[in-house]
């Protein structure tokens, strides 16, 4: 064989696998347009059914016997206030646990099970959470099917989102920070109120607005705790109805929240119900698309503002 | 961390201020708060506790009337009827089925998509392309439901027309669709943190790019890669509202994922829309099922966390 063959020989391995590199360029190209091209698709097909059913009395209405005259009143009430309490409980503790596990917790057998424990329960599905829910808060609690029960599952289904986030965020302070704390005399909590946590602060932010967003479109854990599916009334208002409610009657109302509605809307046969069902979706979308989008761009700026 | 200083002035001592003293309160209070911080910490074991003591508390009594044997042999679900069967093999089948389709879409694509991102893309397209994907896996899982049910299904039917409209096939589908964000980030973060020297070696021999990411970086990343599969497949086991939606709830023993299908998560939706009084048989059930599923789900995390630390390449 002489040595013009060979470089032959050599080219085509080359050009072969070239080709081969090509190929997989435009593999990815394609696997990454299925997903952008589901996404588009999903979101353009819910909008084109369901704007046009976007009024005024679709965001006052209660839901009705009847398609056309339902609207999303009682499930964005019940959105905003089963979040309110899941913020009230999971961010101070989720915060809270980071805190300790980033600036205090020993290298211990105990530090260890909390850490496995913690990343057990990112893995754990949100329906079982749900039944965690049914047994405990509704039954064992005596809470019932209330706002309260809802607002404390999403609560625990977020935790982990909370303190991993809190903890990626102490963790990129640099080291220097600590120090020149402790060597001013500040103790740990000193060193954490005044130093850790402000700095901290737009990392954690990010981690909670993420957690949020997955709350607000969790079904399965607050179908499982037995949340009705059609409630034509609100939860009392503080000081307000005959005899007035108290400031904190509104926890023990029955709720309803935007993805169970849309559920209800989906699973009925009649058409225009799943009209109903793309315009509480496309609401619901949004909503989570904003605070996604949010979180995204807080993370985007603090990467480039921050240079330690 | 409350240092002590071993400065020692015996002279000066009458002239320390008050408020570089050694106080007890300061110590009493460091102790409080770390208390209080650990406290939170502690609580997530508390949950894992309570989850797994609701669930068998709940299961145990089940058991007592149903043997173990039926539960886990028995090719009937019939726990609402009158001739109550308790096979958790039904249900079990429509998971396993639809959770076959959706890793059949989510493996490949979610692989495909982070050798991409990782190896080809430059920078500018990865900036764009990874919160692209954390977007569509923050979709709440109903919309996913409702697109299956009113969009893919219908599309599914003009290609074959015997498929029912309720099908475990377009449930997994889109049930991929949704875990493939989950398996890309994770295998591309596993990949990104393979050293850049091992490229670097492989294109000095002369490698191609995807001669490099198949050969040098896929290997290095494997245990990342596999721990990353594994949370797909523990998302498809868990996912609920797709299959609740577009599956159907009729519990059906078959593997064919173009028939509809009960798996464990929708029947535990399906008893807890009805009103089932507290304590009643079927009430009972969806506990003995969640436990299946947290088994289930448990042992998955268990391989993943076995993966990660028996295959990690330290570098």
């Amino acid at each position: 064989m002489d040595i013009e063959q060979k470089l032959e020989n050599i080219r085509g391995i080359i050009v072969r696998a070239k080709r081969w590199d090509l190929f997989f360029t435009l593999l990815g190209i394609l696997s990454l347009m299925v997903g952008v091209l589901t996404f588009t698709i999903l979101f353009v097909d819910m909008a084109i059914e369901g704007v046009p059913r976007l009024s005024m009395d679709f965001f006052t209405s209660f839901p009705s016997r009847r398609a056309a005259n339902a609207g999303i009143l009682s499930a964005w009430v019940g959105t905003v206030l089963v979040m309110l309490l899941t913020a009230l409980a999971a961010v101070p503790l989720g915060v809270a646990a980071g805190v300790y596990l980033e600036e205090y917790a020993p290298k211990n057998w105990i530090t260890d099970i909390i850490e496995i424990n913690i990343s057990n329960l990112a893995g754990i599905p949100s329906i079982v959470y749900g039944l965690l829910a049914l047994g405990l808060f509704v039954y064992y609690f005596g809470f019932g099917q209330s706002i309260l029960s809802a607002g404390l599952t999403l609560a625990l289904l977020i935790l982990p989102v909370i303190i991993v986030a809190t903890r990626e965020a102490i963790r990129s302070i640099p080291q220097a920070i600590h120090e020149g704390s402790y060597a001013c005399g500040a103790t740990t909590w000193q060193t954490v109120r005044d130093h850790i946590l402000p700095y901290s602060s737009a990392g954690i932010l990010t981690g909670v607005i993420l957690g949020m967003a997955r709350a607000i479109g969790e079904t399965a854990p607050i179908i499982t705790i037995g949340a009705l599916t059609f409630i034509a009334f609100l939860p009392p208002a503080p000081f307000t109805g005959e005899p007035p409610a108290g400031l904190f009657d509104w926890i023990f109302a029955p709720f309803t929240v935007m993805p169970i509605q849309m559920f209800n809307w989906t699973s009925r046969p009649e058409a225009a119900f799943t009209v109903n069902a793309a315009a509480a979706g496309f609401v619901l979308v949004f909503m989570t698309l904003a605070m996604n989008g949010l979180a995204i761009y807080l993370r985007y700026r603090l990467r480039k503002n921050i240079k330690w | 961390m409350s240092a002590t200083l071993p400065v020692q002035v015996p002279l000066m001592t009458e002239f320390v201020s008050d408020r570089l003293s050694k106080k007890a309160s300061r110590h009493v209070k460091e102790r409080i708060i770390e208390f209080l911080l650990f406290s939170a910490a502690a609580f997530s074991v508390f949950v894992t506790v309570t989850i797994v003591y609701v669930l068998v508390k709940e299961s145990w009594v089940f058991f007592q009337t149903v043997p173990l044997s039926d539960f886990l042999f028995d090719t009937q679900w019939t726990p609402l009827f009158d001739d109550a069967h308790y096979g958790i093999m039904v249900l079990l089948s429509g998971t396993l089925t639809s959770s076959a389709v959706a890793l059949l879409v989510a493996i490949p694509l979610g692989t495909i998509i982070a050798i991409y991102l990782s190896e080809f893309a430059g920078f500018k397209l990865r900036e764009i392309a990874k919160p692209f994907l954390e977007l569509l896996g923050g979709v709440p899982t109903i919309v996913y439901g409702y697109f299956a049910l009113t969009f893919l299904t219908p599309l599914l039917q003009k290609i074959y027309p015997d498929l029912p409209g309720f099908n475990l096939l377009s449930a997994g589908l889109v049930m991929g669709v949704m875990i493939v964000p989950y398996v890309a980030s994770l295998s591309e973060d596993a990949m990104r943190a393979v050293p850049m020297a091992l490229r670097e070696g492989s294109y000095a021999m002369g490698a191609t790019r995807l001669q490099t990411a198949l050969w040098v970086v896929t290997p290095a990343a494997t245990s990342g890669i596999a721990s990353a599969y594994i949370l797909g497949i523990s998302r498809a086991v868990g996912e609920t509202m797709i299959l609740a939606v577009a599956a159907g709830m009729q519990p059906n023993l078959t593997f064919n994922p173009a028939e509809p299908g009960a798996t464990i998560t929708s029947y535990i939706v399906q008893v807890a829309l009805g009103d089932l009084p507290h304590g009643s048989i079927g009430y009972q059930t969806i506990f003995a099922a969640g436990l299946t599923l947290l088994l289930m789900t448990l042992a998955f995390n268990l391989l993943g966390y076995w993966l990660r630390k028996h295959y990690r390449e330290v570098y």
